[in-house]
């Protein structure tokens, strides 16, 4: 076997990149949202599916150009991110955190079945530009374009985003609400605003991954985004629930794992990816419930 | 609740299920068993959900436990031979009563919840249902994966059709008999301490983790006997049965129900137990542009949830039983009796 020349390794390190980056994407909003909230958005994978969605009824049926069919899904749904927020979640402001796990568990379910009522659980192939698929030779190494794109463009939006959040006034009072939400409120900073840019930031990015997700993997189903957003939810704990560069680096770890346990496990054991990352999911609450970059606040009973 | 008249219920359901075995056709006992079986479901996860206040959405994941494990247990030695011929010997030669293959379903699925809750139940917070939510694809990919045991994708099929509506209201009188006694008893004060107010629960001496524990660990065993009944009754399981689907369906009654509240639970499994049942004819029927509509029982459902959330969030009965409810009403009604017509209003 080739397991171990440098050109297989270097195949494998481009998925892990690969794989990590569209985790790392939708694990930035839900650990956003958590910070700010303390609300586990399950309906946030939904969005990679509506973006997906999108993507495919852009290209197909509007026959927009490839970055279009990206640009055009994340602005909706930001904004589809934005209206969830506004009639689902608000009216539960202040009520017990549980209600508003129990109203995402429900809009998840609502997407996911709204879409097999409507467009019936039959996934859709989606064919992205020929420019995408071609792969470029490094010696031995072949590459896609669009694996190269989907590392390069999640770079440049995680890079954005860390501008953004560093930088603006609405980012810094981001960061202020995730601190202590209630502190922040006294001080004078418009919380509910706050909560609308980083649902509408983490509804954008996870409809961004959706369509990088559905374009590499080629198949739309109403259920698609169900796994991706769970293990997005591994990733947020591993790199310290809240923590935004905890979120990246908890992607990128998780997609080194994953794809290196699918890539040097015994072949029998390639069927249990999933359980694998679930596995280590239970491992890191019981080693390090903080994760690697958080604060800590996670009490212990 | 009083005893006498607990029993008196009790033998009337159990006196009609059997009757209905002579009476009633395949489909109506069908329905009536799972109604029976969703009870089951959502009383014992209302013991984590509603009384202790952790939520769990493990349900599915522990049901596959239960029903995997009685399907292999009970799969009669020669149809063993045929469908799962690469089992290992002792479990080939194996035949288990019914019961029995419950029961061990129900001890399998507690160790599990054990092993699960222990490193999770110790942190606050929600990280439980994202945990058991894991648990359930960890479980799925295990049922699609190991062959010899689970026979992969295609399920394991022909199972004895054991479960008839005596069983299942058998099993659904003891579980609810059961979860009643423990919220009543000292451990069920405790769980309850524990939801109310964690830090004072355990200022007056509460065992924080073991209580979470225990109500997490009853839950899940309650959860593999409904597994079991369920797969006897439906006769072929498949890894694709236990999704998040059904997870959602059995929370949807707790909280419909009244989280907290036992008498809420059966009654949202009963009611979510009919509701899709008769929207599937609207769904076949109702059809937008030649397509059935499948998947608008579950859109209404979810929709039902979300107005729940936000317009009653304690659900039908919020936190109360049903005597509890009665006697307010018996109350409410004698004082109108007693009280002279309300004064118009000046």
């Amino acid at each position: 076997m080739s397991m171990f020349t440098p050109t297989y390794l270097a195949q494998q390190l481009i998925n892990a990149l690969n794989l990590g980056s569209l985790y790392a994407l939708v694990a930035i909003g839900l650990t956003m949202v958590y910070g700010i909230l303390r609300l586990i958005n399950f309906a946030h994978g939904d969005m990679m599916t509506l973006g997906a969605y999108l993507a495919l009824a852009g290209i197909s049926a509007l026959v927009l150009p490839a970055w279009a069919a990206l640009v055009l899904p994340m602005l909706v749904i930001a904004l589809v991110g934005v209206l969830i927020e506004r009639l689902a979640y608000r009216p539960l402001r202040g009520a017990p955190e549980v209600a508003m796990l129990i109203t995402s568990l429900a809009v998840s379910s609502l997407i996911q079945n709204g879409a097999t009522m409507l467009l019936t659980a039959q996934p859709r192939p989606l064919r992205v530009p020929s420019a995408l698929t071609q792969r470029i030779a490094f010696g031995d190494l072949s590459i896609a374009v669009m694996d190269l794109g989907i590392i390069a463009l999640a770079a440049v939006l995680m890079v954005a985003l860390g501008v953004f959040v560093k930088r603006t006034t609405i980012g810094i009072a981001m960061r202020a609400c995730s601190e202590n939400l209630r502190a922040a409120q006294l001080m004078g900073v418009d919380v509910n605003r706050v909560i609308v840019v980083a649902f509408a930031i983490s509804a954008g990015l996870a409809g961004a991954a959706g369509v990088l997700w559905s374009s590499k993997f080629g198949l739309v189903d109403p259920f698609m985004g169900f796994v991706p957003g769970l293990k997005a939810f591994v990733a947020a704990v591993i790199g310290g629930i809240g923590s935004i560069p905890g979120a990246m680096l908890g992607g990128y770890l998780l997609g080194f794992a994953e794809v290196f346990f699918v890539a040097f496990a015994p072949p029998e054991l390639s069927g249990y990816r999933d359980a694998f990352v679930f596995a280590l999911l239970l491992i890191v609450l019981l080693v390090r419930p903080a994760g690697l970059l958080g604060r800590g606040e996670v009490n212990r009973a | 609740m009083n005893h006498r008249i607990g029993w008196l219920i009790a033998g009337l359901v159990l006196a009609l299920a059997g009757a209905s075995q002579f009476l009633l056709n395949d489909y109506y006992q069908r329905v009536l068993s799972v109604i029976a079986i969703n009870i089951i479901l959502a009383v014992s996860l209302n013991l984590t959900n509603g009384i202790s206040g952790d939520f769990s959405l493990g349900h599915a994941a522990f049901m596959a436990i239960g029903a995997y494990t009685s399907a292999v247990l009970t799969l009669p030695v020669r149809m063993k031979a045929i469908v799962l011929p690469d089992l290992p010997a002792w479990l080939g030669q194996l035949e288990v009563p019914f019961v029995f293959a419950l029961v061990l379903g129900a001890l399998l699925a507690a160790l599990i919840a054990a092993l699960v809750g222990t490193p999770v139940l110790r942190l606050r917070g929600h990280y439980l249902s994202v945990a058991t939510l894991g648990l359930m694809v960890i479980v799925q990919v295990v049922a699609l994966n190991w062959q010899p045991v689970t026979r992969g994708a295609r399920g394991i099929n022909g199972l004895p059709p054991f479960t008839t509506p005596l069983w299942a209201y058998g099993a659904m009188l003891l579980t609810v008999g059961i979860i009643w006694r423990v919220v009543h008893s000292p451990l069920g004060r405790a769980m309850i301490a524990v939801r109310e107010d964690e830090l004072g629960a355990a200022c007056r001496g509460v065992r924080v983790f073991r209580t979470r524990l225990a109500a997490f660990i009853i839950g899940a065993a309650f959860a593999s006997i409904a597994g079991g009944l369920w797969a006897h009754l439906i006769t072929a399981i498949t890894p694709a049965s236990f999704s998040f689907l059904l997870t959602f369906n059995v929370v949807a009654m707790v909280v419909i129900g009244g989280m907290g509240s036992i008498s809420g639970s059966v009654a949202g499994a009963v009611l979510l137990t009919l509701l899709p049942e008769l929207l599937r004819r609207v769904e076949t029927s109702l059809a937008l542009g030649g397509q059935p509509l499948y998947g608008l029982s579950q859109v209404v459902i979810a929709l039902l949830m979300l107005g729940v959330m936000i317009f009653r969030p304690g659900g039908l009965f919020g936190r109360e039983e049903l005597p509890a409810v009665l006697a307010r009403f018996q109350r409410r009604r004698s004082a109108q009796r007693q009280a002279p017509h309300p004064s118009p209003s000046s």
